[in-house]
C-alpha cells in the first residue's frame, strides 16, 4: 500500500497536496518553499490535479485570493516562507477572522536584514499569534504527514480555522531523505470530500463575510473565537489517531523522547530536535537521565499537557531559533515558561539560542547543553539564563 | 553496517549533488533509510561544493552535515590543491578519488593514516571515452557503489537509468550506465 521513495521535503509536501488536491491554490514563490510550489504546478500542467492554480504578484495577492476562494466555498492551500509570510501579515488575521480552513506549509527561513535565505524560525513565530494553528515537522515524513493531517483538523467543524505546516528550510525542504508514501486513494478517503460552511456562491442564501464590528459587538467576537481554540488540542489528536490506522505512524500534541523517568531535558523545535536525540542516546548509555520534548502543535500553545510532562524535571534547557528582541527570551522559551509557571515544584530553565540563518546545529551543540544542564542539576546554579550557541563572539 | 556516511567534494557543474542522490536512492533497497544534500551556498559552476550522504539500517534522525566520514569521494582532484580533503575522515576512513595518477602518489599527496584506505579511479576519461563530455559524476557513483558494496550493480544501474527520465537521448543515458559500469570496475585499490 505505501511506497518508499527518497525525495526532498518539499517534493513530499507537494505530493500531499496532489493526493489531496484542493479546489485552489494561489501562490508566488520564495526561497525555499519555490520547489514546493513549481512541482505542484507541473502537476497541475500535467493534469495531474484539476486544482486551480493562481499565480498571482506577490504572496499578499496569494494569500487575498485564497482567502476569497475559501470564503466562496473551496478547499484552498497555498505556500510561502519568510518575507512572503511578513508580507502576507495583513491577510493571516483575515483568514482566521474569517474562520477559513486554508492550508499553508511553511519553510522555515530567517527574515531580513541582512538578507539570508537560509534556516531559521523567525518568520512563523512572528505570525504565531495571528490565530492560525501551526504544526511543526521534524522531517520530511512529518512535513508530509503533517500536511495530510491539515486539512482534517483545518476543516473540522468544530474548528475552521487556518493551519500552517512548518519545516525547516533547505535542511529539510532540499535535502533527500526516505519517506513512505501513502496510498493516493487512502488520503482521498483520509481527508474526505469537502464540506463547505457558509460559502459565499450558495446565492440562495446570501451571507456577507468581514463586516464592520465597533465597540458594541467586536470584543464578543474576540470571545468566542478565542473558544475554538480549546477544542482545537483535541481535534489533532483525534485526527492523529485516525492517522496513525492508515499510516502506522503516531502523532501527539509534542513528541516525549525518554522524558518519563528523566532528570534533565531539552526542549526543541523541527529537525534539530533528531539531531539532539541521537546525542540523548549517547547520554543515555553512560547512565545520564536526559530527555526531550519536541512541540507539535505550537499554536494554540498545548500548555496544561507540556507543563504536565516537564515539571517533574531538575533542569530544562530550551532552544530557539529565532530570539525575541527587545530583552526578551526566544519566543519557544517564554511559551515553556508560561505552561511552568504555576507549578510549586518546576525545573531550573535556561534559554538558548542557535542556529539563526542556517548555522549548522551540531551534536557538539546538545552535548554542551547537555553537560551544562547536568551541572545546573546538581548545584542549582545558573550561570547566564539565555544566551547564543554556536556563534562566534 | 549499520551506518555510512559519505562526504562528497566536487565543483559546480560536474554533477556532485546528483551523484548523492542518485546513490542515496539505490540505497534505498533492502529497506535502508537515506538522506542525500549538499551544503547549500551559492551555486556557480566551478566552486568547490560537498554533498553528503547518510545510509543506515535504522532511522536517520541526525539532520546536520556529516563532521567523521567513512568515505570521502573526491570528484574534482585540483580540490586537493586548495582544500583539506581528509578533515574530520575516520581513521579507517576510504578516500575515493578521481584521477589518472598513481594511488601511492595519492596516499602520500593526502598525508593518509594507514589505517586509511586510497582508491582511485580516471572518471574523467571514462565518462570521456564513454559519453564524450567531462562529467565524472557517473563513474564516481559506479566507484562508491563498489567500494562500500551496499547495493548489487544491476540496481544501481536500474536506479541510474530511472534517474534520467526521459528528457535525455538514449545514447547519452546509454553512454551514463556504461560509466557507472566502468567505474565500478575500473576502481583500483592502492
Amino acid at each position: 500500500m505505501t511506497k518508499v521513495v527518497a525525495v526532498t521535503g518539499n517534493e513530499a509536501v507537494a505530493n500531499a497536496f496532489r493526493q489531496v488536491e484542493p479546489d485552489v491554490c494561489a501562490a508566488y514563490p520564495i526561497t525555499p518553499q519555490t520547489e514546493l510550489m513549481q512541482r505542484f504546478a507541473s502537476f497541475v500542467s500535467d493534469g495531474k490535479v484539476k486544482t486551480e492554480l493562481v499565480l498571482v504578484e506577490s504572496e499578499h495577492s496569494a494569500l487575498s485570493a485564497c482567502v476569497g476562494a475559501a470564503a466562496a466555498g473551496g478547499r484552498v492551500a497555498t505556500a510561502t516562507a519568510s518575507q512572503g509570510l511578513a508580507l502576507a501579515w495583513e491577510i493571516l488575521f483575515i483568514a482566521s477572522g474569517f474562520r477559513l480552513p486554508i492550508v499553508m506549509p511553511v519553510v522555515n527561513r530567517a527574515l531580513s536584514a541582512p538578507i539570508n535565505i537560509h534556516c531559521d524560525h523567525s518568520d512563523a513565530m512572528g505570525a504565531r499569534d495571528s490565530g492560525w494553528i501551526q504544526l511543526w515537522s521534524e522531517n520530511a515524513q512529518e512535513a508530509y504527514d503533517n500536511t495530510i493531517q491539515a486539512f482534517r483538523i483545518a476543516e473540522h467543524m468544530d474548528i475552521r480555522l487556518p493551519v500552517m505546516i512548518c519545516y525547516d528550510g533547505f535542511i529539510i525542504s532540499h535535502s533527500i531523505e526516505r519517506i513512505e508514501y501513502l496510498d493516493d486513494e487512502l488520503v482521498k478517503k483520509f481527508v474526505g470530500e469537502y464540506k463547505p460552511l457558509y460559502p459565499l456562491l450558495d446565492v440562495d442564501k446570501p451571507k456577507s463575510y468581514g463586516p464592520l464590528i465597533l465597540t458594541d459587538l467586536y470584543m464578543e467576537v474576540r470571545r468566542s473565537q478565542a473558544e475554538v481554540y480549546k477544542k482545537v488540542p483535541k481535534v489533532v489528536l483525534e485526527v492523529a489517531k485516525e492517522f496513525k490506522k492508515i499510516s502506522g505512524r503516531s502523532y501527539g500534541l509534542f513528541e516525549a523522547y525518554r522524558l518519563d523517568d528523566a532528570e534533565i531535558g531539552v526542549v526543541i523545535l523541527n529537525s534539530a530536535a533528531g539531531t539532539t536525540k541521537d546525542v540523548i542516546d549517547e547520554y543515555r548509555a553512560q547512565g545520564v537521565k536526559v530527555g526531550l520534548l519536541k512541540p507539535r502543535l505550537f499554536r494554540p500553545f498545548p500548555y496544561e499537557e507540556v507543563g504536565e510532562a516537564l515539571k517533574h524535571l531538575k533542569a530544562v534547557c530550551v532552544l530557539d531559533r529565532a530570539d525575541g528582541f527587545g530583552g526578551s527570551f526566544g519566543p519557544l522559551y517564554l511559551d515553556i515558561a508560561a505552561s511552568l509557571c504555576n507549578f510549586k515544584e518546576k525545573p531550573i530553565l535556561i534559554n538558548r539560542i542557535y542556529g539563526l540563518g542556517g548555522r549548522d546545529y551540531m551534536p557538539e551543540h546538545a552535548q554542551q547543553v547537555i553537560e551544562e544542564l547536568q551541572k545546573i542539576a546538581k548545584t542549582g546554579k545558573v550561570k547566564i539564563l539565555k544566551e547564543y550557541i554556536g556563534v562566534r563572539e | 553496517m549499520e551506518k555510512i556516511e559519505v562526504r562528497w567534494h566536487g565543483r559546480g557543474g560536474q554533477g556532485t549533488v546528483t551523484a548523492a542522490k542518485v546513490f542515496a536512492d539505490a540505497c534505498l533497497s533492502g529497506g535502508r533509510y537515506v538522506q542525500a544534500f549538499p551544503e547549500y551556498g551559492p551555486e556557480r559552476a566551478g566552486a568547490p561544493l560537498r554533498a553528503y550522504n547518510r545510509i543506515s539500517s535504522k532511522e536517520l534522525r541526525m539532520h546536520c552535515p556529516v563532521s567523521n566520514p567513512d568515505v570521502v569521494v573526491v570528484v574534482d582532484p585540483t580540490l586537493i590543491e586548495s582544500i583539506d580533503v581528509t578533515e574530520g575522515a575516520k581513521d579507517n576512513a576510504s578516500f575515493i578519488v578521481n584521477s589518472s595518477k598513481d594511488p601511492k602518489e595519492l596516499r602520500e599527496k593526502l598525508k593518509l593514516k594507514s589505517t586509511q584506505k586510497i582508491y582511485v579511479v580516471d572518471a574523467t576519461k571514462i565518462a570521456l571515452e564513454c559519453f564524450g563530455r567531462p562529467m565524472p559524476n557517473s563513474p564516481m557513483v559506479g566507484a562508491l557503489n563498489r567500494v562500500t558494496g551496499l547495493v548489487n550493480l544491476e540496481t544501481l544501474l536500474e536506479d541510474v537509468k530511472k534517474s534520467f527520465g526521459k528528457k535525455f537521448a538514449q545514447k547519452i543515458i546509454d553512454g551514463n550506465l556504461l560509466a557507472v559500469k566502468r567505474g565500478y570496475e575500473e576502481v583500483k585499490e592502492g
